[in-house]
């Protein structure tokens, strides 16, 4: 079931001055997002991501088009109308945008005043919530006497505080270093397996995609250029901006610097097979080689996994007649995915 | 030093002056002042409240009123004065006037200091469904509380500063009583006596401003 769609929205923001030209952030972009699952949307800074997220919270209001959140139309709504709308929506932040005259507590406890929850419950709730995110010793630690990844873990807490149905996270890990990333990527894991909260994750990283979501959206010049499951974007990317950023964690087809490496080494023929999960048995290329009397040696590429999934690109320098190899890749092309590369 | 002690009830007098007058002056004009700074900060360009006619408004009456130097201005305002606090002078006029010149100079502070409130914890505060006037109190205020205690601090030692041409529509406190009995009749010991007494009165407001700030800064 679709808990949030997002259709041919448009958004255009006023020039700044005189002279200036309005500029489009967002141009003609539809996207669904199924409950319960974790969507990445991905694209360089000023793609438009941040002001997509934006609109789901109606914290932007699209120039045109809709926005549909658990069936309320929200980009209809007036400001005044989105309370009850925006304590069904968590949001987490870069900046982690904590109340820095609030304790840990009391971060937490602000959403819940404005829900209007009984002073009673506050206590059980908060301390559920401290629990989850590990930071029951820090309760009354003011924000600036925490680290980065204890600051988000507060901005995750307080997101959840009113149990929303969706989370809404804008490059919630891009001022976190590797480590403190891995952990706040493994929370959100567990607030979407644990509580079933479907989570949008904003992100220029492709590592953060990789981790955690399961559908994505690659975003670039306010249009979503490809979307699809995260295994077929990084096995099979379509789009140029897509292979761009699958290729900051996959290593596919050599090329550039590496390539020119390779053809100094090997002055045959090089050819990169592409294998995705199961579709294709490697031992069935190998033999064919093999069989065709063409040796090989592997010189390039890997084995990746995304979701237990496996694909890969391996890429191989061939020896052997230009008949024995074009006789042997014809087979192969029945099995697997063959670029020749020049 | 004789004509100081002899000259010593009426010196008590005026710190008295001085404190009704400039106490009186804050408490109006810092209110008054808070309340148009938060309506210049939440009625600008991508605030909460954004609105151009409401700000361009605002705006322009503080920059017009704002730069007039005092000595002109508790003059000009004398017929208001007489409406609002039923005379053109004594203390009650140079209060009423003080209070009118602090509104316009702490409005210009609040806003500064409501503007280093980051924009994300505003954003913050509304994605979690809090509206605007609920921002303004509780989050607001709050994050912008230690810079807005040191603004306060200063424009009460720019009020008391303001006071001391109390003489001029016939109002008391210690500036007044400077000019009168020392400047006037070639005393220094009784100018220096009101002097270092407005500067301990300044010590003790900054001291204390600082602490409250420190306090609200937790540094």
């Amino acid at each position: 079931m679709a808990i949030i769609e997002i259709a041919d929205v448009t958004k255009v923001f006023p020039a700044r001055s005189k002279g200036e030209t309005p500029s489009a952030a967002l141009d003609g972009v539809s996207l669904t997002v199924e409950k319960g699952d974790v969507f990445g949307i991905i694209g360089y800074s000023g793609a438009g991501k941040s002001t997509l997220v934006r609109l789901i919270n109606a914290l932007e209001q699209p120039t045109s088009g809709t926005v549909t959140v658990n069936g309320i139309e929200v980009s209809a709504l007036r400001e005044s109308q989105l309370r009850e709308v925006r304590l069904g929506i968590g949001m987490v932040f870069q900046q982690f945008n904590l109340f820095g005259s609030r304790t840990v507590w009391g971060n937490i406890e602000y959403p819940l005043k404005v829900a209007g929850v009984p002073k009673e419950q506050h206590q059980a709730r908060i301390s559920e919530l401290l629990h989850f995110v590990g930071l029951v010793d820090q309760a009354h630690a003011y924000p600036d006497q925490l680290s980065g990844g204890q600051k988000q873990r507060v901005g995750i807490a307080r997101a959840l505080a009113t149990s929303p149905a969706i989370l809404l996270a804008d490059e919630a890990t891009s001022a976190l270093d590797p480590e403190t990333t891995r952990e706040v990527l493994a929370l959100l894991k567990r607030v979407n397996e644990e509580f079933g909260v479907t989570i949008v994750v904003i992100t220029h990283e492709m590592e953060v995609i990789r981790s955690i979501a399961h559908k994505v959206a690659v975003m670039e010049n306010g249009r979503v250029v490809e979307r699809g499951a995260v295994f077929d974007i990084f096995s099979d990317p379509q789009a140029e901006a897509t292979k761009k950023f699958v290729g900051t964690v996959v290593t596919s087809v050599p090329e550039g610097d590496a390539l020119v490496a390779l053809r100094a080494k090997h002055p045959g023929r090089i050819v990169t097979f592409s294998f995705a999960d199961g579709n294709t048995s490697q031992s069935a290329v190998f033999l064919t080689l093999g069989e065709s009397k063409v040796g090989f040696e592997l010189v390039y590429g890997g084995i990746n996994e995304v979701q237990a999934r496996t694909f890969g690109h391996l890429t191989l320098a061939l020896t052997g007649s230009d008949a024995a190899i074009d006789g042997a890749l014809d087979s192969i092309r029945a099995v697997a995915t063959v670029t020749e590369v020049n | 030093m004789d004509r100081l002690i002899e000259l010593l009830p009426k010196f008590w007098v005026a710190t008295g002056e001085t404190l009704y007058i400039v106490g009186l002056a804050m408490l109006f004009g810092g209110i008054a002042g808070l309340v148009l700074g938060l309506g210049l900060y939440v009625t600008r360009r991508g605030s909460i409240l954004d609105n151009k006619w409401v700000f361009g408004t605002l705006n322009f009456i503080v920059n017009t009123f704002r730069p007039i130097p005092f000595i002109i201005f508790i003059a000009a305002v004398q017929p208001l004065a007489r409406v609002v606090v039923g005379t053109g002078i004594g203390n009650n006029a140079l209060t009423f006037g003080l209070a009118l010149a602090a509104t316009f100079a702490i409005s210009r502070i609040v806003e500064q200091n409501l503007l280093t409130v980051q924009p994300g914890v505003i954003e913050a505060a509304r994605s979690v469904g809090a509206g605007p006037f609920r921002i303004i109190g509780t989050i607001l205020l709050p994050e912008a509380l230690g810079p807005l205690i040191l603004g306060y601090t200063f424009i009460f030692v720019a009020v008391t500063d303001m006071s001391a041409v109390a003489g001029l529509i016939g109002g008391g406190g210690l500036g007044n009583f400077a000019i009168q009995y020392g400047y006037r009749l070639f005393n220094p010991v009784v100018t220096w006596a009101a002097v270092i007494l407005i500067i301990v009165l300044i010590q003790v407001v900054q001291l204390v401003g600082n602490r409250l700030a420190r306090a609200v800064l937790r540094r």
